[in-house]
């Protein structure tokens, strides 16, 4: 199939970017959207031209690199899947694609469509984390899980921290992947020691890096490839509404 | 700034503000219809008459009428704020933005259908609040007693739901009013935390109910005088056999 691709190319951070028209030919429907993107840059390669950046890693849906924004989408039109996931056969011959890198302040673009997505390291540092004892390894099931418990915990753990919660919301608020991150650990026992500071902090830290608040419109979590129900982001505004009313931290 | 102040600053805070007085204006609401329900007797305005003037004089409603102000002044403000927010998080926007695939129309233009509401509810307080509470208004007169040195607010309300342009205001505003409680309903209990997968599903199909309810609800009086009743607010002759027949059971 032939396809007209509408790609944003900005060389740096601080340049100017625009969209620019590219033209792909025989492209099998088999191919992943990233293997198209490949086929792309060798045509600009041999060519001469500066290749498209784009973030991509394991090619599995494991990672949460592949970060492009496709025809108006997080990760294209397919319901629950990484780009790397998603294949040229939901597209047809002719097609115009337009590839965007994610939108967001606090996701400032490196080059064309790769974003830098460190905002969300700095808010996993500020407090999704647990403390372990140095010491001999633990027994296995020393600390009794209930299995309903330990599912949510895990469905709230699938999070990849790929982003396109905050690239499809309105608000490019943050507070899907927060949630996840706090419910998730505010769930297991192992949480506990830390279940206030963190979450404090987490929304503190989310807050600074300039990420939208939540309207609750539920994009984020329709367009989630994990599937991150809003679910999670009641229980954040929980945990946050428990910490500050009953946390010793004054300041 | 203590610990209060950064929490009703923050992202989350802001929000809890907005729920907690949204659904505040919920009850609000509810109050305001019920006791608006009055204008359909059939006693030239006597029982509406009688309910705006304890509305307008009794001191415990005066009192919470103070906290109404503080609801609206809040929730609008915080609208603002958090619309300011919102905008800043995203700059440079996409080329190509589908989110009615993964959204609601409602839930996306909340700001939009607030603001058409505000413009509605200052004519609104202008026209009937202004002239009920600082003069204006004439007495009721007659020969009844019980009514006839109070004001005569009923009068001022068929008046103006006699003018047309008043009419598709109001008609106009309580279809935003709709809209924004069929998203704000469900999501001020989702801001607070209030999310169970045994309850939600409820609180959702509530809100739909009440959304639908309390806009078709205030709607049905501009329409109604509009329609169907003379200067007075008597149901004309040629009115539906039908709101004859209730009209006669009342």
């Amino acid at each position: 199939m032939n396809l007209t691709l509408n790609v944003w190319r900005q060389p740096n951070r601080q340049a100017q970017g625009k969209m620019v028209e590219y033209h792909v030919k025989d492209i099998s429907p088999d191919m992943s959207f990233l293997e198209m993107l490949d086929v792309l840059n060798e045509d600009l390669l041999h060519a001469g031209q500066d290749p498209v950046a784009f973030d991509h890693d394991c090619r599995e849906g494991i990672c949460g690199s592949c970060d492009l924004f496709i025809n108006g989408r997080s990760h294209g039109p397919e319901k629950g899947t990484t780009t790397c996931q998603l294949h040229m056969r939901k597209f047809s011959d002719g097609d115009t694609i337009t590839i965007e890198p994610w939108r967001a302040n606090a996701f400032p673009v490196n080059k064309d469509l790769s974003v830098d997505r460190s905002a969300f390291d700095r808010i996993i540092q500020a407090g999704g984390y647990v403390s372990v004892n140095t010491g001999g390894a633990p027994d296995g099931n020393e600390i009794p899980i209930p299995k309903e418990i330990a599912d949510r915990a895990f469905e709230a753990a699938t999070c990849i921290s790929c982003g396109a919660c905050v690239a499809a919301c309105k608000n490019a608020s943050a507070m899907l992947f927060v949630s996840a991150k706090v419910s998730q650990l505010a769930l297991l026992p192992q949480g506990q020691p830390e279940r206030k500071s963190r979450v404090e902090n987490m929304i503190a830290q989310m807050d600074k890096e300039g990420f939208g608040a939540c309207s609750n419109i539920g994009s984020c979590a329709a367009e989630c490839p994990v599937g991150i129900s809003l679910e999670n982001i009641a229980i954040l505004n929980r945990e946050f509404l428990a910490a500050k009313a009953t946390s010793n931290n004054l300041a | 700034m203590s610990w209060i102040t950064k929490t009703l600053t923050s992202s989350i805070g802001r929000k809890i503000i907005m729920s907690v007085t949204g659904l505040f204006l919920c009850t609000f609401l509810v109050v305001h219809l019920i006791g608006n329900l009055q204008l359909f007797k059939h006693d030239q305005g006597a029982a509406f008459n009688t309910y705006s003037h304890f509305m307008g004089t009794n001191p415990v409603i005066r009192t919470i009428e103070w906290g109404l102000v503080l609801g609206f002044g809040f929730h609008i403000f915080e609208a603002w704020a958090l619309t300011r927010r919102n905008k800043a998080a995203r700059s440079q926007g996409y080329a190509q933005w589908h989110a009615e695939k993964n959204s609601e129309w409602t839930s996306r233009n909340m700001g939009i259908l607030g603001t058409i509401i505000l413009i509605f509810l200052l004519v609104h307080l202008y026209n009937f609040f202004w002239r009920a509470r600082f003069g204006g208004l004439p007495k009721v007169g007659g020969a009844n007693p019980e009514v006839r040195d109070l004001d005569n607010l009923y009068l001022a309300v068929v008046d103006s739901f006699h003018v047309w342009w008043y009419v598709l205001l109001y008609v106009l505003a309580q279809i935003s009013l709709g809209y924004h409680l069929w998203h704000g309903f469900r999501s001020g209990f989702q801001t607070l935390g209030l999310n169970h997968r045994k309850y939600t599903p409820l609180i959702k199909y509530v809100g739909y109910v009440f959304a639908v309810v309390v806009s078709a609800g205030f709607a049905s009086m501009p329409l109604y005088f509009f329609l169907f009743t003379n200067a007075q607010g008597e149901l004309a002759a040629n009115a539906p056999s039908l709101l004859h027949t209730v009209a006669s059971a009342f």
